[in-house]
């Protein structure tokens, strides 16, 4: 499965963990929350990146006393309908001031990737090598945007605003 | 009538260039069927018995001449010629070819048209009231806020993927006729004390299965914000509401379970997180959109103009002007009906050779304008007084001018099993063997008001739960059998209807139908009380004696 980060097809440097593989020496781990959560404290005292793998049914603000030492979140998508990580994204980078890589797993594919760069997310772990391929593509289909999100791109509305303003100190 | 700029225009034509590329994937075999389902059904096309259906957007009801000949064109390029106007101020075409969809959504693109989130579990074309902006009365014209929330909930990042569908409509007259009660969150625009524009928010209401009433959570949110408001409780429904059974994942589930209680205060903690957020609106952003709202120049014209006293010794003229023609907020101007529901035909159908006409009538009688009712009729908004003669003429010669609005035979019903996969009994034949019943319109004014709702299963497309006389089609032993209740309405009053007894099979619907209202007739203590009075009155028991004492 591509992974594209940065706006492109890049290796992924996390190994992911489940709740009983042996922690290894070194590199880059990907966890799931539960596991996370019981030994935080030993994960991230060792060399090496640490990530969580969070669930889309548990709440977000449980990971906020870690937000400044983890370097990536990794959402999931159980299914493409299911919308419930966009909440948690938007919470993490808007609300709790997330900075770390916001990772997109499970069920995604290039139709949702403009809503999820909107959302937050920084990294995908896409389905198709094809929809990774058309990941820079597809991001800048739309150009217009009317809800304010923590992606910082200008809304219609105040886009409106601005041509106003302009307009009436030209004339 | 709202008009398009170009950061709306752009959009529309960049969704359609998307859903151009969905197509072609589709088509090419990139994406199979299940992966194509889910964005198709963000863009109003489902696959029905015969064929797909495609469902476009006419927000709140307002329709521009030049947008009813694009549908006309579409209705007559790419489909049989004629397309359907639904309980939600949509348009469907039943039988579009899957490899046309794309220039037909382009071709409507031009005028402003879409179809974006007319099916999916996303939030839903914002429904307002048809009158809205003219009738007497109003607080202020709603499509302004309903303009703000259309372009809020278009392509949300966030709320795209919602447990299931999200229905918001908005009234500002005291007379709901957007059907509010019955929404996922229904806003009743209201002023404070202080002459601030705020809204009354209901949330919770919703009819398919498990019907439900809304109950108001706030009594006054500020106009400013409501943008912040609505995102509070799309925020804690999107987490909350669940997903594990459909039939459960409504938002109105979810106030049940919790308790509206509950779910305010949730809701609320929400709010105070985002209220003061870039989602507040300022005045300067509210005028932007009402500027864009143009508006007619009316003429100051008489209440009773000569060509009005002539025709009213028409008697044909004046039965319908009685029924079909309302007082609009300036005396000199009227609001006119038109009724899609013809003696014998499908309600809510119209003819492109009829939507190319009335966009005409719209040109030289109604300052171009259109409105589109939940009861799947439309509406001329703007008719100067001295104009009705000549225009109901002109109706009268497209078949558009039965005086039939609010009457027994003005039926709402679903396109049921002759159309939908869905359905488990017919719905249309159903509503036209009871206009050939009461075809007399003699018999339905001596009626009065009685809305007959029918759906053909349960997910109460038709709204039977809140008609007057609902009729829910089932199937029962493969046979198709109808449940029928008294005493639902879907206006300010808002109530579900109650069971009369066993359901009955289709030959026997209309037969019922009529016991009903002959006992009513009987039952009414005066002319005036309307049928559904009556059902308040007594109660279903002399109905359900009536029905069932020879059956």
């Amino acid at each position: 499965m591509p992974l594209v980060n940065g706006g492109k097809i890049a290796d992924d440097s996390f190994a992911k963990l489940a709740v009983d593989t042996p922690l290894p020496e070194g590199g880059d781990i990907l966890v799931p929350a539960e596991r996370f959560l019981g030994e935080a404290d030993g994960l991230l005292k060792r060399a090496g990146k640490v990530g969580v793998i969070w669930p889309n049914n548990r709440d977000i603000a449980e990971l906020v006393p870690y937000l400044g030492k983890i370097a990536a979140v990794a959402l999931v998508f159980p299914s493409f309908r299911d919308g419930r990580a966009y909440s948690q994204a938007r919470l993490l980078r808007e609300r709790y001031n997330y900075r770390g890589e916001l990772r997109a797993t499970g069920q995604v594919l290039r139709d949702q990737f403009v809503f999820m760069l909107r959302a937050g997310f920084d990294s995908f772990e896409v389905k198709k090598q094809a929809d990774a391929e058309a990941f820079m593509q597809t991001a800048k289909r739309y150009s217009v945007f009317y809800q304010p999100t923590g992606d910082g791109r200008i809304t219609a509305l105040h886009r409106r605003m601005q041509l106003r303003h302009s307009e009436g100190v030209g004339t | 009538m709202y008009a398009y700029d170009e950061i709306d225009r752009t959009l529309v034509n960049e969704r359609v260039s998307e859903f151009r590329d969905q197509v072609q994937r589709r088509l090419s075999g990139e994406l199979t069927e299940d992966e194509f389902k889910m964005l198709r059904l963000q863009n109003g096309v489902y696959l029905q018995l015969h064929a797909y259906m495609f469902r476009v957007a006419i927000p709140y009801g307002t329709l521009a001449s030049n947008q009813l000949r694009a549908l006309a064109h579409v209705a007559r390029k790419y489909d049989r010629g004629y397309g359907h106007f639904t309980t939600r101020q949509n348009v469907q075409f039943n039988w579009i070819k899957l490899s046309d969809l794309p220039d037909a959504l382009a071709d409507l693109a031009e005028v402003g048209i879409h179809a974006m989130q007319t099916s999916g579990n996303n939030m839903r074309n914002v429904t307002s009231d048809q009158w809205a902006g003219v009738a007497p009365g109003e607080i202020e014209d709603p499509r302004i806020w309903s303009e703000l929330i259309r372009q809020h909930t278009t392509l949300h990042p966030e709320f795209s993927f919602l447990p299931r569908k999200f229905k918001i409509a908005i009234t500002a007259s005291d007379h709901d006729r957007a059907a509010i009660k019955v929404h996922d969150i229904g806003l009743r625009l209201v002023r404070n004390e202080k002459g601030e524009t705020g809204f009354e928010v209901l949330v919770g209401g919703g009819l398919g299965r498990t019907p439900f009433i809304g109950k108001t959570i706030k009594h006054f949110v500020h106009g400013r914000d409501l943008l912040s408001y609505i995102e509070a409780i799309l925020r804690v429904y999107n987490q909350y509401g669940r997903r594990d059974n459909i039939y459960k994942a409504r938002i109105k589930i979810l106030v049940h379970e919790l308790g509206i209680e509950k779910f305010s205060r949730e809701v609320e903690e929400e709010w105070q997180h985002i209220r003061y957020s870039s989602l507040q609106i300022d005045d300067e952003v509210i005028e932007d959109i009402r500027s864009r709202f143009i508006y007619p120049a009316y003429e100051k014209l008489p209440h009773m103009p000569d060509e009005l006293r002539q025709a009213a010794a028409d008697p044909e003229f004046e039965a319908w002007r009685k029924n079909s023609v309302a007082a609009h907020k300036n005396p000199g101007y009227s609001i006119v009906t038109i009724s899609l529901k013809p003696i014998g035909g499908p309600p809510g159908d119209a003819t492109a050779e009829q939507m190319d006409a009335l966009a005409d009538l719209a040109d030289k009688y109604s300052f171009g304008e259109i409105r589109v009712g939940h009861e799947q009729n439309l509406a001329l908004p703007h008719v100067a007084k001295r104009d009705l003669p000549a225009l109901w003429k002109a109706l009268d010669k497209l078949g558009l001018a039965t005086p039939n609005v609010n009457l027994i035979t003005d039926i709402i019903a679903c396109p049921g099993l002759d159309y939908c996969s869905l359905a488990n009994a017919r719905s249309i034949p159903i509503a036209q063997e009871l206009t050939r019943r009461f075809a007399n319109h003699e018999l339905a004014n001596l009626i009065g008001r009685l809305h007959i709702n029918i759906s053909g299963c349960i997910n109460a497309c038709g709204h039977h739960h809140v008609g007057h006389i609902g009729i829910l089609g089932v199937e029962k032993n493969g046979e198709e059998v109808y449940q029928i209740t008294i005493g639902g309405r879907a206006d300010e009053n808002a109530a579900l209807g109650n069971l009369i007894g066993p359901g009955v099979k289709f030959d026997e619907v209309a037969d019922v139908i009529e016991d009903i209202v002959e006992a009513y007739l009987a039952l009414r203590e005066r002319p005036e009380e309307l049928f559904v009075d009556t059902v308040k009155r007594l109660g279903v028991e002399p109905f359900k004696e009536r029905v069932y004492a020879t059956r």
